[in-house]
């Protein structure tokens, strides 16, 4: 199989646009780890893989002090092992280790789970509460925008032809700030979300939340931003009737499929259960923090 | 169409071949180079019985395009004995019995290398996880957790 295609591995992101501008049937290579199991599968072979990951630029994380920015193709094994990351954002950190194995670790990335628009993929709830932006080449030149404005459907993009997404950019959080991820899956590893839960909180100096952030994965076509329980929470301590606010809010926001890792009644029930534990882990780890600065 | 000729390193040694663009590395270590040693079990990177190293990366070979190996340093299971010396998880594997049929086993030592090489000391749990991403339809598991175990202790007395 697979024996047809061209292979081309650019050193700039201009000459992998040109590369993929330059045939109809060009596919983006990364990680290829969904990739290359949709060709087994059947689905038709393109023409040119363009390999994106000799590009120094999208495998690289660095950070400013204001922004970090993490190349699109970098492999998640290294962003796990990133101390920088892995303090600034912990629940982003968790979810790009829960995806697959050491072998895939090697491999995923988080342009490469949000370009494939799986609806149950573990980074992009995340990515999204901490208002990740997508920094996107193409003929066009580049463009930057909302990590939540790229996935459109099941396996569907915002980018156009010859687009790639080249890295994304964080704001470091403000203090007393901190996120979290929780999933669901019916084993303990090397399993698709039955729900994903990302949350992020600020707390102000009472302990009192500021600012939230919820999204939630394999609930919907695209990821879920759950504003109700984002309301419920502003104000207030993340307690009590405000977390079984953020519950209800986030059970009642979900619109998901039955199949064989969980019914609809199912991936509502735990889409509240697990956006309330995520806020509550949130919470703690911001609390936390305040009690550093 | 053309073939693409890739020039890496193979278990310490400089490597040449020639394949098709499209063609997994999995395939052209087998099928080009002769290294029998990865497996294809699943074919789709859930199984890891074609795990190799890739420049210092534990990976699915299976996943890889051939072409990408230009340049990079490879390790596979046949790098890891040295002449009639096996390494001490393949010891280890061959006293506990930690195989029964035996195709998942490449793929298994192959990772529970790589584990060693960042953890040398890891608990069960850590074992369990480190190789969550090999699977041994034989559900061999078990006994090769024991040998892991065995090994990393093997070669921390060493």
């Amino acid at each position: 199989m697979l024996s047809a295609m061209k292979y081309a591995s650019p050193t700039t992101v201009a000459e992998a646009v040109d590369l993929l501008g330059s045939e109809p049937d060009a596919r983006v290579y990364a990680g290829a780890t969904d990739l290359i199991p949709q060709i087994r599968a059947g689905r038709p072979e393109p023409t040119v893989m363009v390999d994106l990951k000799r590009i120094a630029r999208l495998c690289a994380i660095s950070s400013n002090g204001s922004t970090h920015t993490v190349g699109a193709a970098t492999p998640t094994a290294d962003i796990c092992a990133h101390d920088g990351l892995a303090a600034a954002f912990p629940g982003l950190v968790e979810a790009s280790g829960l995806i697959g194995s050491d072998q895939i670790q090697s491999r995923s990335s988080w342009g490469g789970n949000l370009a494939n628009a799986s609806p149950a993929a573990d980074t992009p709830p995340s990515l999204i509460v901490n208002d990740a932006r997508a920094v996107i080449a193409g003929p066009g030149g580049e463009r930057t925008v909302a990590a939540a404005d790229v996935a459109t459907g099941p396996g569907t993009t915002s980018l156009g032809p010859g687009e790639i997404i080249v890295e994304f950019e964080l704001d470091e959080p403000p203090a007393r700030t901190a996120d979290a991820y929780l999933r669901l899956i019916p084993r303990t590893e090397m399993d698709i979300a039955v729900v994903g839960a990302a949350a992020r909180v600020t707390l102000d100096g009472d302990g009192r939340v500021a600012a939230a952030a919820i999204a939630l994965g394999a609930v919907a076509p695209t990821v879920v931003r759950v504003p109700d329980a984002e309301a419920a929470l502003i104000g207030n301590e993340p307690a009590g009737d405000a977390l079984a606010a953020v519950e209800a809010a986030a059970a009642a926001a979900t619109n998901p499929i039955d199949d064989k890792r969980g019914t609809v009644a199912y991936r509502r029930q735990v889409a509240g259960v697990l956006a309330r534990r995520a806020v509550s882990i949130a919470a703690e780890r911001a609390a936390r923090q305040g009690g550093q600065s | 169409m053309s073939r693409v000729h890739v020039t890496c390193t193979i278990n310490g040694d400089p490597a040449e071949f020639l394949c098709d663009g499209g063609q997994t590395l999995l395939d052209a270590l087998r099928d080009e180079v002769g290294l029998t040693g990865a497996k294809e079990g699943c074919g789709t990177g859930d199984c890891g019985a074609c795990s190799i190293v890739m420049d210092g990366r534990l990976l699915c070979s299976c996943l890889v395009l051939a072409p990408e190996a230009d340049g990079r340093n490879i390790s596979t299971v046949e790098g890891m004995a040295t002449g009639d010396d096996l390494h001490p998880l393949q010891q280890c594997f061959l006293e506990g019995a930690a195989l029964q049929c035996g195709v998942c086993t490449p793929g298994f030592l192959v990772a529970a290398k790589a584990l060693l090489d960042r953890n040398p000391d890891p608990d069960e749990t850590e074992i369990r996880y480190g190789l969550a991403g090999n699977l041994c339809r034989c559900t061999g598991y078990d006994k090769i957790v024991r040998a892991v175990q065995a090994a990393a202790q093997t070669m921390n007395e060493s």
